[in-house]
């Protein structure tokens, strides 16, 4: 008897927390149900509250959306585009570069080895915002302001992609490997390029989704960095979203992030097995 | 770490230091020596006149101006730090509530809920859409005479006149839910992790024990999870102090004004920093200092509490000796 209670004990709790967690996955999507709902609907039917069915208003809005950006300098293409030619060597530098140092540590025995890993974590911590004025200034005098250099460059430095991948290389590195290639006469850099470095892929690709969504929202380095509209980024462009002209035509606004949010929501459901992977691999030190 | 030789007088230190070399070169020019001219900067004038600036000295003026300790100047830093922290708290408290909660019924074999890997992907979603469009996206739903509201208004829920905008608590609350919603599913995953990591035989000798389900998660997850739980608090500091995208896009004055309204009580650190840096350096600099200060000090008794964790613990074990024999 005790025994069947517990069972339904068990069996109304179970169905209790599936209630919950489907309420939250329906809350984590909703407001872009909302949106993209929006996005379809007429000024005036938005400002007379929710709908969960879709309009017909959206050519309406698209054409409205088309000839509202026409004043900002950049259209969200354009923008989208920018945003494309920063993330993209960005990416690169920064995953190359960090398994780079990360195997540049893990490999080699050298005097600095101790003192270099404890700072590659000692600064991990250290956001750019600290040190942006110190950065906006410096890019002046190097006559870098308002191009794209300033916000690709720093990828080569990103210690917590050098954390992550040193954590990688200490699992599926074995050094004999290392060994034998030299005595097969390839050279370290080499030796790198074609052995290690096809090893590392699936830290790699991991890694470079992370660093690619981190750049393409990024908002704050852009704004200081990028000043004439035709730069601008999409984060930049949303910003722009905000002012009065589109704040009046709520369709516009809804269709237009509508359209930044696009891509992202793509590609999170093409890869989102990687990156729920890569969450708990990153973030955990053991 | 392996030990390597160097072999027929060939050393291979030299590609280890040639292979960090870039990272380092790249972090001195790029991050170090921004930070040390952000110091310097911090202790000079910026007064533009004419499209004129003239720079001068001034010691610690810029910090005694934005702390409030100088005449006539009012204590921006500590108020918008406010705001951040406000804004912060009201995020991290019951996103790692949640966070934990749902880790212990995904990682719970007994209940058999599955590894809850659509549930996973779908509550880390808005964790990777663009901040901005998201910030946008809620001030679009719940403006005044957006569609939340009129659907709450027509079912005489709220009043004609209500606006989450012009409302103090309103809008930190609303930012604080944008966060909330945006970062329990990263925690969530964080924990799971560390708590697949507990090692179940603990658990079993618990269940031999006696011990209920409450206790078992108070006594044997939360004190092995306390590493992970550290990284999470840390990491959501440090983030929480640099906030930016979300603030300066929901509730702000016209035209990318940057003032977090109502009453500039939504404007965080960042924002300030952005909204002085072309026109007061010297104050935008001050502002990076201090916030660089706070990160320091949070950092360090992240890194304390890591190396203390054995000690930490001896003590308590003997602490709870100590009791046990008193009663």
């Amino acid at each position: 008897m005790k025994e069947a209670d517990n069972l339904r004990l068990q069996k109304r709790r179970k169905v209790l927390r599936h209630a919950v967690l489907i309420f939250l996955s329906l809350l984590s999507l909703l407001p872009f149900y909302l949106m993209f709902v929006n996005a379809t609907r007429a000024s005036n039917d938005i400002k007379a509250g929710i709908s969960l069915f879709f309009g017909g208003s959206l050519a309406e809005n698209l054409k409205s959306f088309a000839s509202a950006q026409v004043g900002l300098g950049v259209t969200v293409l354009g923008a989208m585009l920018n945003s494309f030619k920063i993330a993209v060597p960005f990416t690169f530098l920064s995953v190359y570069f960090s398994a780079l140092t990360a195997y540049g540590i893990y490999a080699y025995d050298f005097k600095l080895k101790k003192f270099a890993w404890g700072f590659i974590m000692a600064i991990m911590m250290v956001p750019t915002q600290v040190f942006a004025i110190g950065y906006y200034k410096f890019m002046i005098q190097l006559h870098l302001i308002d191009t794209y250099w300033p916000l690709i460059i720093p990828a080569i430095t990103t210690p917590a992609v050098v954390f992550f991948m040193h954590q990688y290389l200490q699992g599926a590195l074995s050094l004999e490997i290392v060994e034998a290639a030299r005595i097969d006469g390839s050279g370290e850099f080499h030796t790198f390029n074609t052995i290690v470095l096809p090893l590392m892929k699936p830290a790699l690709a991991t890694q470079a989704i992370f660093q690619f969504v981190y750049c393409w929202n990024n908002l704050f380095m852009p704004t200081l960095i990028i000043s004439s509209s035709g730069k601008k980024t999409l984060t930049m462009f949303v910003q722009m979203l905000t002012a009065e002209s589109f704040r009046t035509d709520y369709g516009v606004v809804f269709v237009g992030l509508a359209i930044t949010i696009l891509p992202m929501f793509i590609m999170y459901f093409i890869f989102s097995r990687f990156i729920v992977e890569g969450v708990s691999l990153g973030g955990v030190k053991e | 770490m392996k030990k390597k030789k160097t072999k027929g007088g060939v050393n291979y230190g030299k590609h280890g230091l040639l292979f960090i070399a870039p990272f380092f070169i790249a972090y001195l020019l790029f991050s170090f020596w921004p930070l040390l001219s952000t110091f310097y900067y911090s202790f000079f004038e910026y007064v533009t006149r004419n499209l004129h600036t003239t720079v001068k000295f001034c010691g610690l003026q810029n910090y005694l101006n934005i702390l409030g300790i100088a005449d006539g100047e009012r204590a921006y830093f500590l108020t918008y730090l406010g705001n951040t922290l406000r804004i912060w708290i009201l995020n991290f408290v019951p996103q790692v509530a949640l966070a934990l909660l749902i880790a212990a019924w995904l990682t719970n074999t007994r209940t058999r809920l599955g590894r809850g890997g659509i549930y996973k992907v779908l509550v880390y979603m808005p964790n990777i859409i663009t901040a901005a469009s998201i910030s946008l996206l809620f001030y679009a739903l719940l403006s005044k005479f957006g569609p939340i509201m009129s659907t709450l208004r027509s079912w005489g829920l709220i009043g004609a006149t209500s606006d989450i905008m012009t409302s103090k608590w309103g809008t930190s609350l609303t930012l604080s839910f944008i966060l909330f919603w945006m970062w329990y599913g990263n925690s969530t995953l964080l924990l799971i992790a560390g708590m697949m990591g507990i090692n179940p035989s603990l658990y079993e000798a618990a269940d031999i024990d006696g011990a209920s389900g409450w206790q078992k998660f108070t006594r044997v997850t939360i004190p092995l999870l306390k590493p992970v739980l550290l990284y999470v608090l840390v990491t959501s500091a440090i983030g929480g102090l640099q906030l930016y995208d979300i603030p300066a896009l929901f509730n702000t004055g016209n035209g990318g004004s940057l003032i977090g309204l109502p009453d500039d009580t939504s404007t965080t650190v960042t924002m300030y920093i952005m909204r002085l840096h072309a026109s007061d350096t010297g104050r935008a600099a001050a502002v990076s200092v201090l916030l660089f200060i706070i990160t320091l000090i949070i950092s360090l008794i992240f890194f304390r509490a890591f190396r203390d964790d054995k000690e930490y613990k001896s003590l308590r074990a003997a602490r709870r000796r100590r009791r046990g024999a008193r009663t």
